[in-house]
């Protein structure tokens, strides 16, 4: 690089040092906030460190400690997963039937697109008490409406067998930030393939499978990775909520490591269990873009 | 792969005046039938919001009372002040407008010129840094925050606004990424012709480039509002001190309280949500564009 950087001439060379100067806050950050971090974490992994004495290398101690004899890593994962498990399709399927309504051409639909991505912007805590006061057992609105149809509502988040449904259906309520983005996908579809089909005489049915979705497998792909990754971090809900609880049923993997990192001071062990994580995400992300060869659509092939 | 229907290529315009003399009748009921889904739907996103307002105007026994009622007989809208009175929601709230403040002032400063040089300076190993910058957003952040902990600890600096506002100063991989697309978007032709006027390379970015990114400027600043706002994971780590909390964690402690006051409560999340809704609806346009066009959520 050096002999090349010699090689350059000088107008060339002044926009390179121009370029290094302009990067060097980012290249700080990176190191300083990123790179060091994660590696140090990475270290951490193998250590045995409760703060109050020096950090102990224990090699994979850790991670075998996780495996064979860690009843609470299991219910933790085992819990993220169900979460993952039953919000992602719901998410992803009212993400998309909210976005083909918002995407009819109707006079005043701004006013609903505004409306439908409102509790996207309010944060997690917020919505949390919000929805402890809405699924009060005894005197909150939902069973209350729920009793007037005759239905006998559950315990919500004090049930352990529906405290993962509730997170899960919560999270559908802020399904406008994903309907956005699909919304975003289907403008960008041609108007003219509607208009031919439509002459072809093809029904909206056909029309959806023929043209919509086939041309909107980006963006539901695309989609797809987000939601998940989100879903794994799943923590304010169970931070605000239920503390994990009842019986451990929405003991999220993220909390765990809240509680092992800040409140046990187990900062070496939580550190590989973060790690553990990262890697679970990664590899639900890879495996994700592997299959995506089979269904998602590329125009430019 | 599902066949595509046969494009046949027949003059669109045509067709579609024949299909709406057709049909309008058909089209109105359509309409009305779209409408009343959209309202039906629209009904179920807001009555959460719609009923956390009602509770908060609410007195005691009302927000007890069963089956619950949906409007209070005399709204008490002095269940606000008592909220104000009973939590530290101003002092919270100012915690937070000054962690916004400093963390906007921060992606102002440096994402700009992080993202020129992506956008528009050639250098050698650039292709390499702008995909190790765009691989660090798939990295969850959670997995750095025990070694920040403990170098900020190592520095003195927990329990300050330190942690929570100097990365800002340093960029933030998405803001950086949805600039440099932005950028990308500005003809080259105004920086030549600077360039040939005699304008050095900063004066190019200050004075042409920059006063153009205006919309994707406004994204940015919105995004960090929001971010800052709604921010959890940072305080809970960082801070220790009650009267040093932002709102977002502030308000998870008032819940932990023995015996809630759920007419006090709602009115303290309201509040709290108010700045970020008013912000929503000044900028909704901006920031929906914003999103559609780089295809990511708040």
């Amino acid at each position: 690089m050096l002999a090349s950087w010699r090689r350059m001439n000088p107008l060339v060379r002044r926009e390179a040092f121009e370029g290094y100067i302009s990067l060097t806050p980012w290249m700080i950050g990176f190191l300083a906030f990123t790179a060091f971090p994660i590696v140090v974490s990475i270290i951490l992994g193998f250590t045995e460190w409760t703060v109050v004495k020096a950090p102990r290398w224990i090699g994979v101690e850790n991670y075998v400690r996780m495996f064979t004899a860690d009843p609470l890593f299991w219910q933790a994962l085992k819990a993220t997963l169900g979460y993952v498990v039953l919000s992602l399709p719901l998410k992803l399927v009212f993400g998309l039937a909210l976005a083909l309504l918002l995407n009819l051409k109707v006079p005043g639909i701004n006013i609903f697109r505004t409306l439908f991505y409102v509790p996207a912007v309010i944060s997690g805590v917020a919505v949390s008490l919000m929805w402890i006061w809405l699924l009060q057992p005894d005197t909150g609105v939902v069973n209350s409406l729920l009793g007037f149809v005759g239905i006998q509502g559950p315990k919500w988040f004090w049930d352990a067998d529906w405290a993962l449904m509730s997170v899960a259906l919560m999270s559908v309520w802020r399904v406008g930030g994903s309907a956005i983005i699909y919304l975003a996908g289907l403008q960008n579809i041609p108007v003219r393939l509607y208009e031919a089909a439509q002459v072809d005489g093809a029904n909206a049915w056909r029309r959806f499978w023929g043209i919509t979705f086939p041309l909107l497998t980006p963006t539901i792909f695309f989609q797809l990775i987000i939601e998940m990754v989100d879903s794994f971090k799943i923590f304010t809900e169970a931070f605000v909520i239920t503390q994990g609880g009842p019986l451990k049923a929405t003991y999220f993997f993220l909390y765990y490591f809240y509680e092992e990192a800040f409140r046990n001071s187990n900062m070496g062990y939580a550190s590989a269990l973060a790690l553990f994580l990262t890697l679970v995400i990664l590899a639900a992300t890879v495996f994700v873009n592997y299959t995506s060869r089979r269904w998602v659509y590329y125009e430019a092939e | 792969m599902a066949t595509p229907i046969s494009i046949a290529a027949r003059p669109a315009t045509s067709a579609r005046l024949l299909t709406m003399r057709r049909i309008t009748w058909r089209r109105l009921i359509g309409y009305g039938l779209v409408y009343a889904l959209m309202i039906a739907i629209a009904l179920v996103f807001m009555i959460p919001l719609l009923w956390m307002f009602s509770t908060s105007l609410k007195s005691r026994q009302e927000v007890l009372a069963w089956p619950p009622q949906f409007i209070p007989q005399t709204p008490n809208w002095g269940n606000y002040s008592a909220a104000f009175a009973k939590y530290p929601l101003g002092q919270f709230m100012l915690n937070t407008l000054f962690l916004v403040g400093a963390n906007t002032l921060g992606y102002l400063l440096s994402v700009p010129l992080i993202a020129f040089a992506f956008a528009r300076l050639r250098f050698p190993g650039k292709p390499i840094l702008f995909t190790l910058m765009l691989s660090t957003m798939m990295i969850p952040m959670q997995v750095k925050l025990i070694p920040l902990y403990s170098m900020f600890s190592s520095l003195g600096m927990i329990n300050t606004y330190w942690p929570l506002t100097l990365p800002s100063f340093f960029g933030e991989a998405f803001f950086i990424f949805l600039m440099v697309q932005y950028m990308k978007t500005i003809p080259r032709d105004l920086d030549e012709a600077a360039r040939i006027d005699g304008a050095g390379t900063w004066t190019i970015l200050y004075r042409i480039i920059l006063p153009l990114c205006r919309p994707a400027l406004a994204v940015m600043i919105v995004f960090a509002f929001l971010w800052t706002w709604n921010d959890f994971w940072h305080p809970i780590i960082f801070l220790n001190n009650f009267s040093s909390y932002p709102i977002s964690v502030g308000l998870a402690f008032f819940r932990g309280q023995y015996g809630v006051e759920w007419n006090l409560l709602m009115s303290a999340t309201l509040v709290s949500i108010t700045p970020v809704l008013g912000l929503y609806f000044i900028a909704q346009r901006h920031l929906i564009g914003g999103l559609a066009a780089v295809g990511l959520k708040g």
